[in-house]
């Protein structure tokens, strides 16, 4: 078991060094990093202490390793366009992302496990049929074009919802709705497929030789051992919804870390793009860490495959 | 002469084995996407009016069918008066140019690293499967958008970008693959026959793992696709004026709260129907070409 942990918390450091080299790589691939890290129209004075200060005269390990450092200390700079700590910026928003997250979990489940139940009970009938569309329609409709759908329809045409910002609670329900959309197929899938295998486990033909009635059997005794995988996959993605929002708190106008990201790429605010990817980076390898982790403990055959 | 027969026999035997693998072909997926390459390709002749230049004084107007439509632009004009049809049929260009380039550079790169990873083993396995897990544990959108802003925007940059952030699906599943065909009776006899380690991994391994790349690369195209679209429609992928159905989406945005509905649910509708084409094709591909690869 020790090895084991061992052996995955060295994976996840091995991807944050990948991830911090291939940003630093990517950087200096692209030119003088110091145009990017200088504030637009700033002085030649200015642009050659960021080059002192960066070390680019000198070897590109000792480069890598000064950057290393500054990550480790926690030092991601100040904001261009804010002018404060990019942590401080990134910390503040994390909130309404975590929220917008949240509810958008919530319609994914919402959506996606009734109605994987019911395809799963009625395999290859109308109703599995639908499900099978719905959930290609999911994969195939980009979260942002369901936003902007969504604003048509309910904020243009009915009215009925504010089309962007933050403040009250019907401003998150469209974004929400569409960041939700996807995982809500997603989930489905995974539903349909899991409560197929544990209906045809043995336990379940007892309950039904019981002659319990096929509500009981799917409600008490499927339900639960089905779900398993699936809140699973909820957790991670819960993670994943944080990092994917981009797109969506973009069309909303939702103030969370996606959207700094975006004002970060659209003001040429480099800090703020180079901090949001290094921890939303982080943020992802910590959870498949977690994930792996808590695997081992519950189910002993992974601890003992290599 | 016999040499040449016996070729022709071949290529006979292997039409025929090709004809059969299409049988149950699903229709919707090849008219979609066999119509956007047909626009894509002829674009220049199909298109009525040129997709990056328009006239201000014909701004806004909406499709041929509704009030103020008019049949000179069949489905309207956007924001700088440009014909929204022919901005649809040269996006197709660019949608089908970059989905496909990424897709089989993403599948070049992969592959190739898969099947030295699989056959090689050892330290060459380790170092390049490291890299896959730590490239697979980063999030995909959010690094391609990272790139593309730092990179600047250019169709080539983007294909760059994907295939960057993409190869690492094909690699995992190639390697796999590599593992189990490496142990195979026809593989050891070319061994002993004395085949280089080149030689068997370019004329034994690879020609067996073609099809889950293949199967693959028809499942990535959609993923790819949609990644575009959020590229162009962050501002960071294929750069204005060009015709890519994301940028146009993010224009449409200008017109949206005015209700000019066209701007915002034509260009999506493409991205819908090319991106469904492909996972149907993909899913179809997937039962037929490698039974192996269902239970994926």
């Amino acid at each position: 078991m020790k090895r084991f942990i061992l052996r995955r918390v060295g994976y996840a450091l091995l991807s944050l060094v990948v991830l911090s080299a291939t940003i630093f790589v990517f950087v200096r691939l692209t030119g003088d990093p110091s145009v990017l890290l200088v504030e637009p129209g700033a002085s030649k004075a200015d642009i050659d202490a960021i080059r002192a200060d960066l070390g680019l005269d000198r070897p590109l390990l000792v480069q890598y390793a000064l950057f290393v450092k500054g990550l480790l200390k926690a030092d991601f700079g100040r904001s261009f366009y804010y002018r404060t700590p990019v942590l401080e910026l990134y910390l503040e928003r994390l909130p309404n992302s975590l929220m917008l997250a949240v509810v958008a979990m919530a319609f994914s489940l919402v959506i996606g496990i009734p109605s994987g139940i019911i395809a799963a009970m009625r395999v290859n009938s109308g109703w599995d049929g639908a499900g099978k569309v719905f959930a290609l329609l999911g994969l195939s409709m980009p979260s942002f074009w369901v936003g902007l759908l969504m604003i048509l329809f309910f904020s243009v045409y009915l009215g009925w919802l504010p089309s962007s910002g933050s403040g009250t609670p019907l401003h998150i329900l469209m974004p929400a709705f569409a960041l939700g959309w996807y995982f809500a197929a997603a989930h489905m899938r995974l539903t349909r497929s899991s409560m197929l295998e544990v209906l045809g486990s043995e336990y379940i033909k007892l309950a039904r030789l019981k002659g319990l009635p096929e509500t009981l059997v799917i409600c008490k005794h499927a339900f639960k051992n089905a779900l398993i995988p699936v809140l699973t996959l909820a957790g991670i993605n819960l993670v994943l919804m944080i990092n994917v929002a981009v797109v969506v708190e973009t069309v909303f106008a939702w103030p969370g870390v996606g959207r700094l990201f975006y004002e970060g790429i659209a003001f040429r605010d480099f800090p703020v793009v180079q901090t949001s990817i290094i921890l939303s980076g982080t943020m992802i390898v910590a959870v498949n860490l977690a994930v792996d982790l808590l695997y081992a403990v519950i189910d002993p055959r992974i601890r003992y495959e290599r | 002469m016999n040499g040449s027969r016996a070729a022709a026999l071949t290529v006979a035997w292997r039409l025929a084995s090709f004809r059969s693998r299409l049988e149950g072909l699903p229709a919707f997926p090849i008219v979609i996407l066999g119509t956007l390459a047909l626009l894509a390709i002829f674009a220049d002749f199909i298109a009525p009016h040129d997709p990056q230049v328009g006239l201000l004084g014909e701004r806004f107007r909406p499709p041929a069918w509704q009030a103020g439509g008019s049949t000179a632009h069949l489905l309207g004009t956007d924001h700088v008066g440009r014909d929204v049809l022919s901005r649809l049929i040269f996006g197709a260009r660019i949608s089908m140019t970059v989905g496909f380039t990424a897709v089989i550079f993403a599948g070049v790169v992969g592959t190739t690293l898969g099947i030295l990873a699989g056959y090689l083993g050892g330290w060459v396995d380790q170092v390049i499967m490291r890299v896959t897990d730590a490239w697979l544990a980063l999030p995909a959108l959010t690094f391609a958008i990272f790139l593309a802003a730092i990179v600047g925007p250019s169709a080539s940059n983007i294909v760059i970008i994907m295939a960057l952030v993409y190869w690492t699906r094909y690699a995992r599943v190639v390697r796999g693959e590599v593992l189990s065909l490496k142990e195979r009776d026809y593989v050891r006899l070319a061994i002993v026959a004395g085949c280089s380690k080149r030689t068997i991994m370019k004329r034994h391994i690879l020609p067996n793992v073609v099809n889950s790349s293949i199967v693959l690369a028809t499942l990535m195209l959609g993923v790819v696709i949609v990644t575009e679209a959020a590229l162009s429609f962050l501002g960071v992928g294929v750069p204005p004026p060009q015709p890519a159905w994301g940028l146009m989406l993010a224009d449409g945005k200008k017109g949206l709260m005015a209700g000019y509905w066209w701007l915002t649910v034509l260009p999506g509708l493409c991205i819908m129907l090319m991106v469904l084409s492909a996972n149907l094709l993909g899913d179809w591909l997937r039962v037929k070409l490698d039974p192996q690869l269902r239970q994926l």
